[in-house]
């Protein structure tokens, strides 16, 4: 909190002070390492040593100390910042805690966050928005797996400073020995981290020594105490010599006569009169105005949230990207990233996610893993599919193309997270290495004869009816059935078959939920191909995740992709088991059966939902009726 | 971030990108206007982030019945002034039922404060809403994300949130889930005064010092605000010149003694403070963990 030591005088006048407060500079850091390293500890020391806690604050924090404390008769400082219920009764931090103190030369926001692993995700969230990492080693056990991750981690989330704060130096009676190996240890264990800077501390949280004074009982450390380097250090960017980017937010219409876009400058300058490009459109125009509520700006830089006006009239939406023509930004649909994976579900390669970078989100997905980082050697190993608080080097592809640049240059256009389809979670976190020009990609060959060209010649419009449901609930059957039918209208078709496909295209498959990823992604894909042929395409494959048909479905254009649940109950399969399967998943003869050993997610809002309440002939000229009524056919 | 921007300013880009981004992202975001100082700061924040469009949101006070009257006046004329759509909230069954502060104690903030606020957004159908809370104020308000997801039964899982990373906010959600959104979460309470003064902004006068009749309670100042106030036998008001420096329903809210009566003597009086800003909300004294379990029920 802000308050200042009871004693200091205010200086007078009280304008001059709040200016001069005004114009010093705020540094954020983190502390981070592994349990038990004495994070909180160090800064419940650093807010009582500065004399930033309110009596009554502290009045708590003794009655606390008594109740839940593990520091005997002292104060737990520790017990000032873990403010959950359940991270005082456990002694540990969950969650990262925000603290925020002033001194005369800095203010600062401090991110106090949980060193089990199991929490890394709260951990990578208070270091992403911190200019310097403090990491703290505990003297007794050295370097640490947890040491390693962390480090490893506010690495890839863009801190450039670290300091290495060997603490409880006491127990081991202030030996300059154990502090030299353990800072040459870590220094090594580092070095391929990018670090700008390093600097290592021996210190004592629980006593106060070298964190905000030097202490007499280190005599052999001549470096500065935590506090005043803190205090001290430059960790200035170069946001503002780059050239101009701006995310469009949101685009402000109060009337007919005025149209802004919205966002927050992301690196450089600009002025009314200066060139802009739209990134994905290349169209270009002039800065008319940059709007304030407190009248327009002759200039905004980097970090300045503004509405600016164009001297002309062009397609801007939100997620388009505003750019120094002369240096315009990369657009792709394809870019190399590295990736924190942070939920408890598996990531597969291939499976559709959101992805947000900037103010736009697309579908896209993980193409491919090329590496896993080993998070104690630092060493690069093989993955097909990546658990939670894995790091990864992976390729990316999206559904379309995006203003992306390496996250080094541009963290607003270079940081993405990845949100789950489903539960809108944020499921991972992502760097982009490497962007590819869309247009240096692949390039599409113009077909001469387009789909619609096709589909006319047939006197139809292409689909795909995609029929899900689960083993033995008939999908092939009615499949089938309005395939005949509509060949009898003659009606050109195709039927892809999930039992048929595993025997050809997809015979390296097997039943893992990765496995069953790809299975469901060539199926789309080939339908895809097949309805540009202009043909009406039956699907029939179990598709047990929600997720899977999805994305399946974003490769159509909309009204192409059509539902078809066919929704018989479980028992009801089960009677029928056409292939003996059912039997042979009872005893465990087949691993991952759907609804058995494996689930199903039913469809929330399929096109079509065909329950059993009807024969396979009643429930197909359902279908073919329902291709009528949306002028599929005629 | 460039340290280029004064502090102040990139506090202020960073709540207008909040505001903006909610916005963009929420089908019907609410603000939750409290009247008080935060309440002000972030409603000027948001004339900002849209202008020259209104903000594209009602603002909506849970009024529990027991709100300091300058309070209501205050929040009726800035509503007039900016021209913006309010929506006064009240749990009208507990004011049937006579819930008050003073024969129900916990149990009044529950039912008048957390349970009017979930009705209210639950019947109007918000999918956001923004609230002044910050991050230096309280323990569990300093775990927070910025984005703060509730469950479909508007509950808050501290133990379960969703990772947060630079500004790009994951506004995501299924029908019935909900975002509480805080766009001051990292201004502290001098960041407030001092933008406040800057920006010459109107304040409740309540947080001016002037002569007003107290009693003592539990080594509190409450003030005595009009007939409802109970005294107890023998207690009588006395005449003080004190003042507030946090604003909730008058008989939970504690003042203090002070002569500070501008701006600038309030932030003086700050500098020098020796207790914290909520110190002065007997509410927060139920119990030790009494705003996280508050949080976690829906209160703000």
């Amino acid at each position: 909190m802000n308050a200042m030591p009871p004693l200091a005088p205010v200086p007078s006048p009280l304008e001059t002070f709040l200016a001069q407060q005004e114009g010093i500079g705020l540094l954020r850091f983190l502390t981070c390492g592994s349990v038990d390293d004495g994070k909180s500890t160090l800064i419940g020391r650093l807010l009582y040593d500065t004399k930033l806690i309110f009596d009554d604050t502290l009045a708590t924090l003794a009655r606390d100390s008594v109740k839940h404390g593990t520091t005997g008769d002292d104060i737990d400082f520790a017990l000032l910042v873990d403010g959950l219920e359940a991270e005082r009764e456990q002694g540990i931090t969950i969650d990262v805690a925000y603290r925020f103190f002033t001194t005369d030369k800095r203010r600062f926001i401090v991110a106090d966050t949980p060193g089990h692993e199991q929490y890394t995700r709260n951990m990578a969230t208070g270091a992403s928005n911190a200019d310097l990492a403090v990491v703290l080693i505990d003297a007794r056990q050295g370097v640490l797996t947890q040491t390693k991750r962390h480090s490893f981690i506010v690495s890839l989330l863009g801190i450039r400073h670290i300091v290495l704060a060997v603490n409880k130096i006491d127990l081991v009676g202030f030996s300059e020995a154990r502090f030299n190996q353990i800072r040459e240890e870590y220094a090594a264990a580092v070095q391929h981290l990018g670090f700008k800077t390093l600097t290592a501390i021996p210190m004592s949280a629980r006593y106060g020594d070298n964190v905000i004074s030097v202490s007499e009982r280190t005599p052999w450390y001549d470096g500065p105490s935590l506090l005043h380097l803190l205090e001290t250090i430059d960790v200035d960017s170069d946001t503002a010599a780059r050239p101009f980017r701006m995310p469009v937010q949101w685009v402000n219409r109060p009337n007919l006569d005025f149209r802004g876009y919205a966002g927050t400058i992301a690196s450089g300058s600009i002025r009314p009169g200066d060139r802009v490009t739209v990134a994905a459109s290349g169209r270009t125009s002039t800065i008319a105005r940059i709007v304030t509520l407190d009248g327009d700006l002759d200039e905004a830089g980097a970090g300045r949230a503004v509405t600016l006006t164009l001297a002309d009239q062009i397609d801007i939406s939100r997620g388009d990207v505003l750019a120094a023509p002369t240096e315009p930004v990369p657009v792709a649909d394809k870019f190399d990233a590295q990736i924190v994976w942070l939920s408890e579900h598996t990531l597969f390669p291939g499976r559709s996610y959101i992805v947000k970078l900037g103010t736009r989100s697309v579908s896209g997905s993980v193409t491919r893993i090329r590496h896993r980082i080993d998070i104690n050697s630092f060493e690069n190993v093989a993955a097909d599919t990546l658990e939670m608080n894995d790091v990864a080097a992976v390729s990316l592809s999206l559904t379309a193309p995006i203003a992306v640049e390496r996250f080094t240059e541009n963290r607003d256009l270079g940081g993405f997270i990845l949100i789950d389809r489903l539960t809108n979670a944020t499921v991972g976190v992502g760097m982009v290495e490497t962007a590819a020009q869309a247009s240096t990609n692949i390039v599409w060959h113009d077909l001469a004869v387009d789909r619609e060209a096709r589909a006319a010649m047939k006197g139809q419009r292409p689909a795909a009816i995609w029929f899900t449901g689960l083993s033995g609930a008939g999908k092939s059957t009615v499949a089938n059935l309005v395939d005949r039918k509509l060949h009898a209208l003659g009606r050109h078709t195709f039927i892809l078959d999930g039992d048929n496909v595993r025997h050809g295209l997809n015979r390296d498959l097997g039943f893992t939920e990765a496995d069953r990823v790809e299975n469901i992604r060539r199926a789309a894909e080939a339908a895809r191909l097949l309805v540009d042929a202009g043909l009406i395409v039956l699907v029939s494959f179990i598709s047990p995740y929600r997720s899977d048909r999805e994305a399946a479905r974003e490769r159509f254009e909309p009204g192409e992709f059509l539902e078809a649940f066919v929704d018989t109950p479980i028992d009801e399969c089960r009677r029928r088991d056409p292939k003996g399967l059912y039997a042979r998943a009872d005893q465990g003869l087949i691993r991952n059966f759907t609804g058995v050993s494996a689930p199903y997610e039913a469809p929330e809002n399929p096109e079509l939902h065909l329950r059993t309440d009807a024969t396979a002939e009643e429930l197909a000229d359902r279908v073919v009726e329902e291709l009528r009524r949306r002028a599929i056919i005629a | 971030m460039s340290d280029r921007l004064s502090h102040l300013k990139r506090l202020e880009s960073e709540s207008i990108r909040i505001f903006r981004e909610v916005a963009a992202e929420c089908r019907a975001p609410v603000f939750l206007y409290s009247i008080g100082k935060d309440s002000t700061v972030m409603l000027h924040l948001a004339m900002k982030a849209f202008f020259p469009s209104k903000p594209p949101f009602p603002l909506m006070h849970i009024d529990t019945g027991w709100k300091f009257r300058e309070m209501i006046e205050f929040r009726d004329a800035t509503v007039a002034r900016l021209g913006l759509p309010l929506i006064v909230a009240t749990n009208a069954e507990g004011r049937r039922q006579g819930i008050n502060p003073f024969d129900h104690g916990g149990y009044y903030t529950h039912a008048m404060k957390t349970e009017a606020l979930k009705a209210a957004l639950k019947q109007h159908g918000f999918d956001a809403a923004f609230g002044g809370a910050r991050r230096d104020e309280e323990k569990s308000r300093a775990k927070e994300r910025v984005f703060s997801f509730r469950t479909a039964a508007q509950e808050w899982d501290p133990k379960n949130q969703r990772p947060e990373f630079w500004q790009l906010y994951n506004g995501r959600m299924n029908p019935g889930e909900s975002l509480r959104v805080f766009p001051l979460s990292n201004w502290t309470e001098l960041d407030i005064w001092h933008y406040i003064m800057l920006e010459k902004l109107d304040i409740v006068p309540l947080y001016f010092a002037a002569v007003r009749p107290v009693v003592v309670r539990d080594g509190s100042l409450i003030v005595v605000h009009d007939e409802r106030m109970r005294l107890d036998p023998g207690e009588v008001p006395e005449q003080k010149l004190v003042r507030f420096r946090s604003l909730g329903c008058y008989p939970l809210t504690a003042a203090h003694e002070s002569d500070a009566a501008t701006l600038p003597d309030i932030v003086a009086e700050m500098l020098v403070a020796r207790t914290s800003e909520r110190g002065g909300r007997l509410i927060d004294r139920d119990d030790k963990d009494s705003m996280e379990k508050k949080k976690r029920e829906g209160y703000f």
